[in-house]
């Protein structure tokens, strides 16, 4: 049986979301493993929405936001990318491959990027194959 | 009420995979011990009483009525232990960092059970082990067959094992905490809902401390507490000191930060918080004062084992649980 990805895509509402947006009224193709949740602002995203999404049965996770200097809230985006930052490492520490998280920015006019994002993630979740997270971690009595 | 005071209290006290010093904090009671006497029949207490197991499984269910329950379930006999006092005890409280969280033994949780044997009975450099023996929970010897518990590849914590009534956390709870709360049942007080923290606050430490706060946290390098010289009035993370008190119940009465030490997080995390570890990589990435992906990278790196750090007390009750292997 072919592996499709389970991707969750972590959207802000005022570049990324926007974004993908474009792409799909543009008629842009792309694979359609990614499962899109819209935040206000790529800093909404706590690690531990990335965690549970990996805990869930996530195999792979896109945070995107807008371009530094863009953030519709002056500052939001530079927060998601310390965060980021620390939790590749935390989730490396744990023995989660890294590459499975990924952080980019997809401006509002930018649905091509985005398209071609998600096709070249799903690519590399597909290679890496499915994430036994789920498993792992279930409590053994 | 009058009829309540009547008939004592039963109260048992068990450790599982602990220290000993949740025992010693409710023997730090000093004077008070003889109010929790007078209002107390103590069952079961391993640590100050000769009372064995079989004394335990002899009681009707639901004999006991408050069971303060130490330590995270680590081996087989911990789990025997967890189920036993859940079914002879009317309240079965998890008590202290251990059974509420996993604590120091859920640290555990980052190797696996065939590591920890290699490391102790192998190649540990006091180890001398040709034979290469291991523990076994059976063993066939001519005068019968041993047993010892068998010993689990993952820690966790009495709620993971058994339904739990009420948390205390801490490690250890402070006393103080545990007079109020036992005072709070034998007065026969109205009892929070099943599954409360009770003996401590529910914002975080950083609501009430004591410690000055400014408006601006931005920080350009991270240190280790022994790396600088803490003026013991400003926030320990405005110096850059990690202290884990965004993340961390109130209750303790700052002990650690009273003796210019950062919050560790033994208080587990506030109210609605899922994942303590999580919400305080979000307090401490929101505090660094970088913009470009390499000097924020240079910053992350000061923070040596994030995963130690902002997990120590509750790795095995976090989202993820333990290390994948």
């Amino acid at each position: 049986m072919d592996f499709k990805p389970r991707i969750i895509a972590f959207l802000c509402n005022w570049c990324s979301y926007t974004g993908a947006d474009l792409a799909g009224t543009s008629r842009m193709e792309y694979r359609e493993n990614v499962r899109v949740i819209r935040v206000m602002c790529s800093g909404r995203v706590d690690p531990s929405f990335v965690l549970k999404s990996f805990t869930n049965g996530a195999d792979g996770i896109l945070i995107c936001g807008c371009h530094p200097g863009d953030c519709h809230y002056q500052e939001g985006n530079y927060r998601c990318l310390r965060r980021y930052t620390l939790l590749q490492k935390y989730i490396t520490q744990m023995g989660i491959e890294p590459e499975r998280l990924k952080l980019e920015w997809i401006s509002a006019s930018e649905g091509k990027q985005f398209a071609e994002l998600v096709n070249s993630f799903t690519e590399t979740i597909t290679e890496m194959g499915p994430s036994k997270i789920k498993d792992k971690i279930k409590v053994l009595s | 009420m009058m009829e309540k005071e009547k008939s004592k209290l039963k109260m048992a006290v068990y450790w599982a995979a602990s220290c000993g010093g949740c025992c010693v904090s409710v023997l730090d009671v000093h004077e008070k011990l003889f109010d929790v006497v007078a209002a107390a029949d103590l069952l079961f207490w391993p640590i100050a009483l000769d009372t064995k197991y079989h004394d335990v499984e002899e009681m009707p269910d639901n004999h006991i009525d408050l069971t303060l329950f130490n330590g995270a379930v680590r081996n087989s006999e911990n789990e025997h232990m967890a189920k036993l006092l859940r079914k002879k005890s009317r309240i079965l409280v998890a008590y202290g960092s251990c059974a509420h969280l996993g604590g120091i033994p859920g640290l555990a949780n980052f190797t696996t059970k065939d590591e920890l044997f290699r490391r102790v009975y192998l190649e540990s450099e006091s180890t001398v082990n040709p034979e290469k023996l291991l523990p076994v929970p059976e063993y066939k010897a001519r005068e019968g067959t041993l047993t010892i518990p068998s010993f689990y590849n993952d820690v966790r914590s009495l709620a993971q094992v058994t339904d739990v009534d009420y948390f205390i956390p801490g490690c250890p709870p402070q006393t103080e905490r545990l007079i109020e709360v036992f005072s709070a049942i034998v007065s026969g007080a109205e009892l929070p809902p099943k599954g409360s923290v009770i003996g401590a606050g529910t914002k975080t430490q950083c609501e009430e401390c004591i410690r000055k706060k400014s408006e601006n946290r931005q920080i350009k390098k991270f240190y280790r507490p022994w790396e600088i010289e803490d003026d013991g009035i400003t926030c320990f993370l405005e110096q850059g000191v990690i202290c884990m008190g965004p993340a961390t119940r109130s209750g303790c009465g700052y002990r650690c930060i009273k003796g210019n030490a950062p919050c560790r997080g033994c208080y587990g995390p506030p109210a609605g918080v899922p994942d303590p570890g999580a919400k305080m990589m979000a307090a401490v990435a929101g505090i660094i004062d970088q913009k470009e992906p390499e000097e924020i990278s240079k910053v992350v790196a000061d923070i040596e084992d994030p995963a130690g750090l902002f997990y120590r007390f509750s790795l095995p009750v976090s989202l993820l649980r333990r290390k994948m292997s």
